[in-house]
């Protein structure tokens, strides 16, 4: 461990001492200000000493880690979402009675386990930051504390994270069986070394995406889905609809670079088969949903099903997997933590704005918003202007780079189904209703970051260029500079 | 220079239009008109140009270049001729006439309604000025959503399901396109190793022979769901019954051409092989829409139904022309959509103007209104006889040339065709028969057209006289343009 490994890691560090911080704070004085101000500091801190971190990529700091370009790009996109969620959280929770200070310290471990997530490059930190996140997601769940509804999802969520932690476990126990090496570059060179399939890895390897699967709520394993998304509060919605699946996909793409994953073909078949369950599940699932927050959690399984056609994508034609999928996580994360946005700040902790009635009128009651949340949902059906249709633009793109002429298909059925119930809900905005009075508390937290979120959307929409360049540089560094 | 300016006018205009709502109710529309005004008065200079294009070496009289995702070689590039000058100017044309339409009619959120219409228009710019492939698909989507807004907040009784299939239609077959456009730029990528999305450079791709059917089919979709033809027609009633007025005349006069313009001007310039293979079946498919069209308006008992069904029979022969492929045919095709875009917009107002008095769209529920209101009478007379292609109006020109043109290339599928002149006087005389004569109704006092409609209408009338009596004036700017498409893809052909 030397000096440039720990500037390398000093995000992590930060983060981590942050929520050390938050939790002395605490313990001299319970203050929920405080708390998120100090937490928000921390996480700022960390973006900043990012740029720190860029100058000594890539560097594998310790045996465990390993900081280059791709991780680097997706701590900052962690980070982010993970101040904006803290933003929503705050405004959320700040007029309720009862004891929440805990809930920034959560999230920052949860944001920890995240990036030590996107970072690693061995099975035991691959494990570590699956299970900080887990389990900090878990608590937060539970959030407000004394209600039935966060709790059961909590105890979902609990269990799902058990049996996809064991599926893991299995995995890697089938790999390192085989292969003697729990480092992933170890894996890679056991994988270069056989010509031939070896079942073992197979059934290892496959056991890892189930376990992942869990956690992404792709197709066979999403049942978790609606239910955990429905009992949470909106931002913490919002935060495992994009912190929590955003790290989980990055890892398995850097896993699946790293060990050569991709040429075991049989995978991509699992793959194509889940991709395309997910898109036309997820799609068809959501089409009676008249619960706003059950409808964005099929959303994210179709959404979810759509990556992974550019992950699929990226295992045929050589390069582009990893500049696709990372655009349009990085859409997704602009829109999911925009519409979860949206519903936070029309819900308070005792009434949850999710009922599609909540939202008849909006449009004439409160025109910004309403017209917020219509942007987020084009992105989300990936219509022009907002960032959403560049990212369904780089799956096509992808999709038909490597032929994969049916999963196109389930695309733009799916983005047909898709765009029938995000219209459902932008028609109830616009219905002409006399004002039913819900919440109108307004918070400037909140309303900052769904301006910024919104220029953000239109902008990348408008002008993906820089992006664009960002990323392309990220993912060369990606695939050749391994 | 002077294209990006007419794109942007309409952007800004249409913001000008929401943001004034604040100080006036009425503030909007006035914005809105001044903002078809300039957009009237920059149409001047390609004109002066196009009319002394005999010295130009090329067909396109302006162009307009920026780079915008270098990573793909996408650039914001926009380009002018002929035809796409006649498309503009007819769209500047029906602008002026939805806001006058809608002048009365609508009454809530004007800023909002005024909005949507000036977007919708600049989409509808866009996509007759983009040759970037990717600016132009942008464009397609983009004038889809403020159409969906105008039908689905201020259309009529079942408007949500309405909007919601339009939408679903267009965007499903829209997003093959996509998948064809994106196929379409990797083989040339393939064979050239560059991206671009640049019309000009995708011109001349190489296909392996049977490759090329599948990105043609793709793009041949997403505009015969637009035209409308047969198979695909089934959101087009619904959406013209249900909009507003300004939203249907917007949708049939201007929305539908440009399927016809894409067809003319990306299937078969940039799939010349498959798309000749591929004529038999598209003209069939628009020799029977042509006919469908026809017998089913005759069934319609709602006015502004029958005035869509007769959109998709004009349609049909548009269809039949560009897939004819000859020089007759084509020009026969850019006159029916100019005659079509005004006859059509035409109808639509009068079934606006009578739904608004008589709140009623059932032709059954009309009649005798000859007395009641001579004047309105007489022009739904003059315009229907245009719509059934009377000599002397810009409708027969049009048909005339498609018929003339197709019947070199396919003497079969051009007879069945002509047989819809015969059906298209019987649906445009009922709807005269139903509306205008026969005992009068009960209703006791209604007013004549107004100042503001015979002024719109009566502009319309003449531009329809003028088509027919000397259309040349229109060929000759369309000519360039048309042969030029010819001879690109005249290398194969």
């Amino acid at each position: 461990m030397n000096i440039n490994s720990l500037i390398a890691l000093a995000p992590l560090i930060a983060v981590g001492a942050t929520a050390v911080a938050v939790m002395l704070g605490i313990a001299v004085r319970r203050n929920f200000r405080s708390a998120c101000g100090i937490a928000a500091g921390g996480i700022v801190m960390s973006l900043w000493t990012l740029g720190r971190a860029v100058r000594e990529s890539p560097v594998r700091a310790t045996l465990l880690m390993r900081v280059d370009a791709y991780s680097l790009f997706y701590i900052a996109l962690l980070l982010s979402a993970g101040l904006a969620v803290l933003g929503f959280c705050y405004d959320y929770f700040k007029a309720h009675e009862g004891e929440y200070e805990e809930l920034p310290l959560l999230l920052l471990t949860a944001l920890l386990g995240a990036l030590v997530l996107v970072c690693s490059s061995h099975f035991a930190s691959f494990f570590i930051g699956l299970e900080i996140l887990g389990i900090s997601l878990f608590v937060l769940i539970g959030y407000p504390l004394n209600q039935v509804r966060p709790l059961e999802a909590a105890l979902k969520y609990l269990v799902l994270s058990g049996v996809s932690s064991a599926f893991l476990l299995m995995g890697m126990a089938l790999i390192y069986a085989q292969c003697g090496e729990l480092h992933f570059s170890g894996i890679g060179g056991y994988m270069t070394s056989r010509d031939n399939i070896n079942a073992m890895v197979l059934s290892g390897t496959l056991l890892i995406v189930a376990g992942l699967g869990f956690k992404l709520s792709l197709a066979p394993f999403h049942l978790w889905t609606p239910d955990v998304y429905e009992g949470a509060a909106a931002p913490v919605s919002a935060f495992i609809a994009t912190v929590s699946k955003g790290a989980v996909f990055a890892l398995l793409l850097r896993y699946f670079i790293s060990t050569y994953s991709y040429d075991y073909t049989p995978l991509l078949t699992v793959f194509s088969v889940i991709a395309g369950l997910s898109i036309v599940g997820g799609n068809l699932l959501a089409l009676q949903q008249n619960n706003v927050k059950r409808l964005l959690a099929y959303s994210s399984i179709a959404h979810m099903g759509y990556l992974l056609v550019a992950f699929i994508a990226g295992g045929i034609s050589t390069g582009g997997a990893v500049e696709s999928v990372s655009f349009y996580l990085s859409a997704y994360f602009i829109t999911t933590v925009g519409a979860f946005g949206v519903v936070s700040v029309l819900s308070t902790p005792s009434m949850e704005a999710d009922d599609i009635s909540c939202y008849r009128g909006l449009f004439w009651r409160r025109p910004w918003l309403a017209a917020t949340f219509t942007l987020m949902l084009l992105s989300l059906a990936g219509i022009p202007l907002t960032a959403g249709f560049i990212g369904k633009f780089y799956i096509f793109t992808s999709a038909a780079e490597g032929r994969l002429w049916g999963l196109l298909l389930a695309t733009i059925v799916g983005s047909g189904l898709g765009l029938y119930y995000y219209l459902r809900i932008i028609v109830v905005m616009s219905m002409n209703v006399e004002a039913t009075a819900i919440k109108t508390a307004q918070g400037w937290v909140s309303t900052t970051l769904l301006a910024v979120l919104t220029i953000l959307l239109v902008w990348i929409g408008c002008y993906p260029s820089l992006l664009a360049n960002v990323i392309q540089a990220v993912s060369y560094d990606m695939e050749w500079g391994l | 220079m002077i294209l990006a300016a007419l794109v942007c006018v309409l952007l800004l205009g249409g913001f000008a239009a929401w943001f004034s709502a604040r100080w006036s109710p009425t503030a909007p529309r006035w914005v809105a008109v001044a903002t078809l005004t300039v957009e009237a008065l920059l149409l001047v200079l390609p004109y002066t140009v196009a009319n002394q294009a005999g010295g130009l070496s090329s067909a396109w009289f302006a162009g307009f270049y920026l780079p915008w995702i270098p990573r793909f070689g996408i650039g914001l590039h926009l380009a002018m001729d002929g035809l796409s000058l006649l498309l503009i100017t007819l769209t500047v044309l029906l602008g002026f006439m939805a806001v006058s339409s809608s002048w009365l009619e609508i009454k809530c959120r004007q800023g909002f309604f005024y909005f949507n219409l000036l977007m919708c228009l600049a989409g509808i710019f866009g996509v007759f000025l983009a040759v970037d492939l990717f600016l132009f698909f942008f464009c397609w989507e983009l004038m889809i959503i403020p159409m969906y807004f105008l039908i689905s907040i201020w259309g009529h009784e079942n408007r949500t399901d309405a909007a919601l299939r339009f939408f679903i239609f267009t965007q499903v077959s829209s997003l093959l396109m996509l998948a064809a456009i994106i196929a379409l730029v990797l083989i040339h990528h393939r064979n050239c190793g560059v991206y671009s999305f640049d019309y000009f450079e995708l011109l001349n791709t190489a296909f392996a022979p049977d490759v090329a059917f599948w990105p043609m089919l793709g793009f041949f979709i997403a505009f015969t769901v637009k035209l409308p033809m047969l198979p695909f027609h089934t959101w087009l009633p619904d959406a013209h019954t249900q909009a507003p007025t300004g939203g249907s005349v917007i949708l049939a006069g201007v929305m539908l051409k440009t399927g016809a313009y894409g067809l003319l001007r990306f299937v078969i310039p940039l799939f010349p092989d498959a798309a000749h293979q591929f004529a038999p079946v598209a003209m069939t498919l628009g020799a029977i829409s042509a006919l469908y069209a026809a017998v089913t308006a005759f069934a319609q008992s709602d006015l502004k139904r029958l005035i869509a069904y007769t959109s998709v029979s004009h349609m049909g022969f548009i269809l039949l022309g560009v897939f004819s492929w000859n020089l007759l045919a084509l020009q026969g095709s850019v006159i029916t959509m100019l005659a079509h875009g005004i006859s059509a917009a035409a109808l639509f107002m009068i079934a606006g103007a009578l739904q608004q008095r008589l709140h009623t769209r059932e032709m059954g529920n009309m009649g005798g209104l000859w007395s009641a209101m001579p004047g309105l009478s007489a022009l739904a007379l003059f315009f229907s006889a245009a719509s059934l292609g009377v000599p002397g109006l810009g409708n027969f020109i049009g048909e005339f040339l498609v018929l003339q043109g197709a019947f070199s290339v396919n003497r079969v599928l051009a007879s069945v065709a002509a047989l819809t002149l015969i059906l298209a006087p019987v649906y445009a005389l009922s709807l005269i028969q139903k509306v205008c004569y026969g005992p009068p109704s009960q209703h006791v006092h209604l007013v004549d057209a107004g100042r503001r409609e015979w002024v719109s209408l009566g502009l319309l009338a003449l531009a329809c006289v003028w088509l027919g009596l000397s259309p040349q004036a229109v060929l000759k700017v369309s000519a360039p343009a048309l042969k030029q498409e010819m001879h690109w893809s005249a290398d194969e052909y």
